[in-house]
């Protein structure tokens, strides 16, 4: 284990320091935006941690992982109308339509592989993002202003930026620990076993597709809570969050941080959206640089920014 | 160089509230600035920075700094613009918002954080009725009352039946229900399409021929509305089924639609021929400061947005921190508005005229948008009793 | 009946114009194994380029045919300076590169054309409606497309069945080493097939440019459905392209042409009236998802092993 204190995980551990001591910095400066912008960029990183288990250790290329970011956001959205303000409710629901959702197109699209299962994911979140759009009740098109954030009791209030930020970092740290938990347990060898040769690990006597399938439904879970913490963050969901220009986001994320590292997904989403960021406030035409840049990462950068630490650590 | 370059961008989103409000006005204005729809968030900025050229730049003396953001016509990213507005940038108001849906999205961060908020165009029912805030005003209409003078219009011609298509969200309904509330025709079907991104009509544009009725009308802002006349002339129907419109023809896509337009009457508060004093040299520097442009509905409700917040501003001195005397008096609506003067309504949306306006030929051979009539004076939008402020 | 018969043309032209999408983005994938989100790019510089050119030279089909060895060139360009190094490597890095082209390309066309996009009017010589029988009429324009992408069709099957080069391009996409071991200058091929699909995305682009306006981002949605065409029709198989992009042109407008009514029966009017755009737009995933569940490789796998 001589990989401990090289250059990738010390860069991870600044950026995890860095997130937790934020909020420090936001109320020491005043600018209260840099706290919204990164309560989101920690919840979409919940989402891309969350892909990165399927995509990175399953070797499961989803195309419609917003459409767990779109369940979640409408679980609490709904509720929230229906007068269910309890966070709890809300949560619990999010999470087991999100895990329902997993099982039923999991057993689907397992059945395919390659580029039919990068597009049958596709076209899963696509009728999610439809239906989303049919529910007139719910605004259409235009998706439901949330307008009372989840209520945990005392516990917490989601009202309160700083508390809300914490909450979201929180479940981001637990998240990682318990996809590295996965990823180092038995269940978790027998994945990436599959991941690099399918039919040897079948024939040994692996069940494939239940360990897939499981995988895809854990994954799922934990980006229906990110969802559900969007919705809050935003007080607003809209069929938008399903569609798969987002679902193409979050696979971006996850390529640029390093796929099938563990924090590879962290700091790739938060490469991305401070990139994104930093590049509109200096030109509208943002796009123009930030396309060719994505091109020379994936030209030059093999594995991504982890990967690239990683290379640099060795040379 | 290229480090400086990163480091401006870096500076900018973690510095950008130590740079103190102080003794300018913070403007921010949400509008569509990337994407086909550009072309009308570009016209609103152009007359909102001729309504500041107009004011010297200042504000009851003070110097105003605007910050556009650019909402991609999405409703998610105009909430995360405008919270960063209010957050970050700490702006006095914010103003601009073309769509109805990124409007609606908006509206609690402002609301909450007490920020004046000003709709230069999108005008959903909601704003009108239960969701009216003290803090939201707006210099366009409601959604509905530009379709519903065409329905008028359609009445005072003898228009007997009447095929409705629009695109499917918010302000789409709102204006499909607008004409319905107006028009004394049968309507006899009725379709809405996906928006924005479906582009051909051919579907619909068939069943409005199967469907047997008189006329049909439609609401398509921006691109879509040269698709649609595009394809509503190739199938022939200009001659059988004439058409009436809302928001479709303006002078951003009358370039585009050219002769197919010529022909197809729309109902608009504001024309750039209206005879007042105010509208004239407007429409002269526009066209001067804008070589090749001319202005539209969208930029003279962007101006008079501008001519609203320079009056609130002139009347508590520059201090910005009167919330309640500001909205005092912009409800008196004491300024020069391009479109003639007018009133608000208890909701803060205006009562005001609505005209007929044609397409004709320029003398110099360019086609332009002209008054024909004034369909109604004077109308009030009909969500105004569902709104709690009195 | 009558709107029967034309809506089953209105889906018809639609299903041949994605068709013309398809047919290059199958062959590239089909060969070159390579993932090209970028070819909606292509299909919008086709527009782009055509509306330029036309208004150049005042013909519409001078400019189209210029407009055409414009995108051929643009694509062997594009695969020769940033495509060829993508070649062997993995699909996803395919994705965000090409990921990333398409908003080069929409910046660049905001920078060189302004953000409002252009018109191509439409020739006046086709701006007429067409009695294609008693009662009904339909635009001479859109007939046109559906001559044109027909023959268009036809003499790629000829090509790919019965040239030497088709007969290529048939063994690449069943078995790619093959080729290569057979002493084929592959390189040659590839950039040859990659302007191929090129010019054909341009052509889709040029010929639907008169219905739609010429736009930034016009690519993007349509590229979608090219993907849903290929994946339904079976990768690489040009003929499964062709069934697959008809289906899904069909279904695609006949569901909007039919569905609200439909639904009317069972919802009330308002509900249906918002219920129904989605639900008809969902309905050619749910094809996808259909045949992918019954055929995991699609309607016509190409490389049969």
């Amino acid at each position: 284990m001589k990989s401990q204190l090289n250059v990738s995980s010390v860069v991870a551990a600044l950026v995890v320091a860095g997130l937790v001591l934020l909020p420090v910095y936001s109320n020491l400066s005043g600018n209260i935006f840099i706290l919204t912008l990164f309560t989101r960029i920690v919840i979409l990183a919940l989402s891309a941690v969350s892909l990165n288990l399927i995509m990175g250790y399953g070797g499961m290329m989803s195309f419609g992982h917003a459409a767990y970011l779109g369940i979640g956001g409408y679980a609490v959205g709904i509720l929230a109308q229906e007068g269910i303000g309890s966070g709890w409710a809300q949560f619990a629901v999010a999470i087991a339509v999100s895990a329902l959702y997993a099982l039923v197109i999991g057993a689907l699209s397992l059945r395919t592989r390659g580029v039919y299962f990068i597009m049958i994911t596709l076209a899963f979140a696509q009728m999610a993002y439809y239906v989303a759009s049919g529910l007139s009740r719910y605004g259409g098109d235009d998706g439901l202003t949330v307008y009372k954030r989840s209520d945990f009791g005392g516990l917490i209030n989601l009202g309160n930026r700083v508390q809300f930020y914490y909450l979201c970092l929180f479940c981001l740290l637990a998240v990682v620990v318990l996809v590295w938990r996965i990823v180092n347990s038995r269940f978790g060898l027998v994945l990436q076993g599959l991941r690099s040769n399918e039919q040897r690990m079948q024939a040994i006597g692996f069940p494939s597709k239940r360990y897939k399938l499981a995988c895809f439904v854990i994954a799922g879970m934990l980006c229906g809570l990110s969802g559900a913490l969007l919705a809050n963050n935003t007080d607003f969901v809209s069929p938008a969050v399903m569609y798969w220009t987002r679902s193409g986001d979050l696979m971006v994320m996850v390529i640029l941080g390093g796929m099938g590292t563990l924090l590879g997904p962290v700091v790739g989403a938060v490469a991305f959206l401070v990139l994104e960021e930093v590049l509109s406030q200096i030109t509208e035409y943002w796009a123009i640089i930030m396309g060719p840049l994505l091109l020379l990462v994936v030209l030059f950068g093999r594995g991504g920014i982890m990967g690239m630490l990683g290379r640099l650590n060795r040379g | 160089m290229r480090t400086s370059f990163w480091l401006a961008g870096a500076a900018a989103l973690l510095f950008s509230s130590t740079a103190f409000a102080g003794d300018t006005i913070k403007i921010g204005f949400v509008s569509t600035f990337s994407g086909p729809t550009a072309v009308i968030g570009n016209d609103m900025r152009n007359s909102f920075e001729l309504a500041l050229d107009h004011l010297g730049r200042k504000m009851d003396g003070k110097p105003v700094e605007v910050i556009y953001e650019d909402d991609q016509q999405k409703p998610d990213v105009g909430k995360q613009k405008t919270e960063k507005l209010v957050q970050s940038d700490k702006v006095d108001f914010i103003a601009g918002y073309i769509w109805s849906n990124v409007l609606l999205a908006s509206l609690k961060s402002a609301v909450d954080s007490q920020t004046f908020l000003i709709s230069a165009n999108a005008g959903p029912s909601q704003l009108a009725g239960e969701l009216c805030s003290p803090y939201v005003f707006s210099t366009s209409w409601q959604n509905d009352q530009t379709p519903a003078a065409m329905g008028l219009y359609m009445n005072q011609k003898g228009v007997k039946s009447v095929f409705l298509i629009g695109p499917n969200y918010a302000a789409g309904k709102d204006m499909l229900a607008g004409l319905k509330s107006t028009f004394k025709g049968q309507v006899v079907g009725e379709e809405y399409t996906v928006w924005p991104s479906q582009l051909d009509f051919s579907a619909e544009l068939s069943k409005a021929r199967a469907s047997g009725a008189e006329s049909i009308f439609v609401f398509y802002p921006g691109a879509a509305g040269v698709q649609f006349l595009n394809q509503y002339s190739q199938a022939g129907l200009k001659e059988k089924m004439p058409l009436y419109t809302a928001f479709t023809v303006d002078e951003l896509s009358l370039p585009l639609q050219k002769d197919n337009a010529i022909g197809v009457p729309g109902a608009q508060e504001w024309v750039n021929d209206l005879p007042n004093e105010q509208n004239k040299t407007f429409v002269a520097d526009y066209r001067k400061k804008y070589t090749g442009l001319r202005p539209t509905y969208y930029g003279a409700q962007a101006y008079d947005a501008a001519q609203l917040i320079n009056s609130a501003v002139v009347a508590v001195k520059g201090d910005t921190s009167k919330k309640d005397a500001m909205k005092a008096e912009m409800e008196k609506a004491n300024f020069k508005s391009l479109r003639g003067s007018f009133k608000f309504g208890n909701n803060h949306i205006p009562i005001q005229n609505f005209y007929l306006q044609d397409v004709v030929k320029d003398a110099d051979g360019q086609l332009s948008l002209k008054t024909v009539a004034t369909i109604v004076e004077n109308d009030q939008d009909r969500f105004h009793d569902k709104c709690p402020m009195k | 009946m009558l709107l029967v018969v034309e809506q089953f043309l209105n889906g018809l032209q639609f299903g041949l114009l994605l068709f013309l999408l398809a047919a290059g983005l199958t062959l590239v994938f089909g060969i070159m194994d390579l993932v090209n989100l970028a070819h909606g790019s292509l299909y919008m510089m086709g527009a782009y380029f055509a509306a330029t050119f036309v208004a150049w030279t005042g013909s519409f089909v001078l400019g189209g045919v210029l407009a055409l060895g414009a995108t051929l060139l643009l694509g062997i360009v594009l695969e020769y300076t940033a495509l060829r190094h993508l070649y062997g490597r993995d699909h996803l890095d395919h994705v965000l590169a090409t990921f990333g082209l398409i908003l080069f390309f929409n910046e660049a066309v905001r920078l060189i054309w302004g953000p409002a996009g252009l018109a191509l009017p439409l020739p006046s010589w086709l701006a007429f409606p067409v009695t294609i029988l008693p009662g009904i009429q339909y635009p001479a324009y859109r007939l046109a497309i559906i001559v044109v992408a027909l023959l268009v069709a036809l003499l790629l099957y000829l090509g790919v069945m019965r040239t030497r080069i088709g007969m290529l391009i048939r063994a690449g996409a069943s078995n790619r080493e093959m080729i290569g071991a057979l002493g084929i200058n592959i390189k040659l091929l590839y950039t040859l097939v990659f302007g191929l699909g090129a010019a054909l995305a341009g052509l889709a682009g040029l010929m639907q440019a008169p219905i739609l306006t010429v736009q930034i981002g016009m690519g993007e949605n349509i590229l979608i459905l090219a993907f849903v065409v290929i994946v339904i029709g079976g990768i690489g198989s040009i003929r499964g392209a062709f069934i697959a992009a008809i289906m899904i042109g069909l279904i695609d407008t006949m569901g909007r042409a039919f569905l609200p009514n439909l639904l009317r029966q069972v919802l009330n009017s308002a509900a249906a009236s918002t219920a129904a755009p989605a639900m008809s737009s969902m309905l050619i995933y749910l094809l996808m998802a259909i045949v992918l569940v019954a055929r995991p490789e699609g309607l016509f796998p190409a490389n049969r092993r």
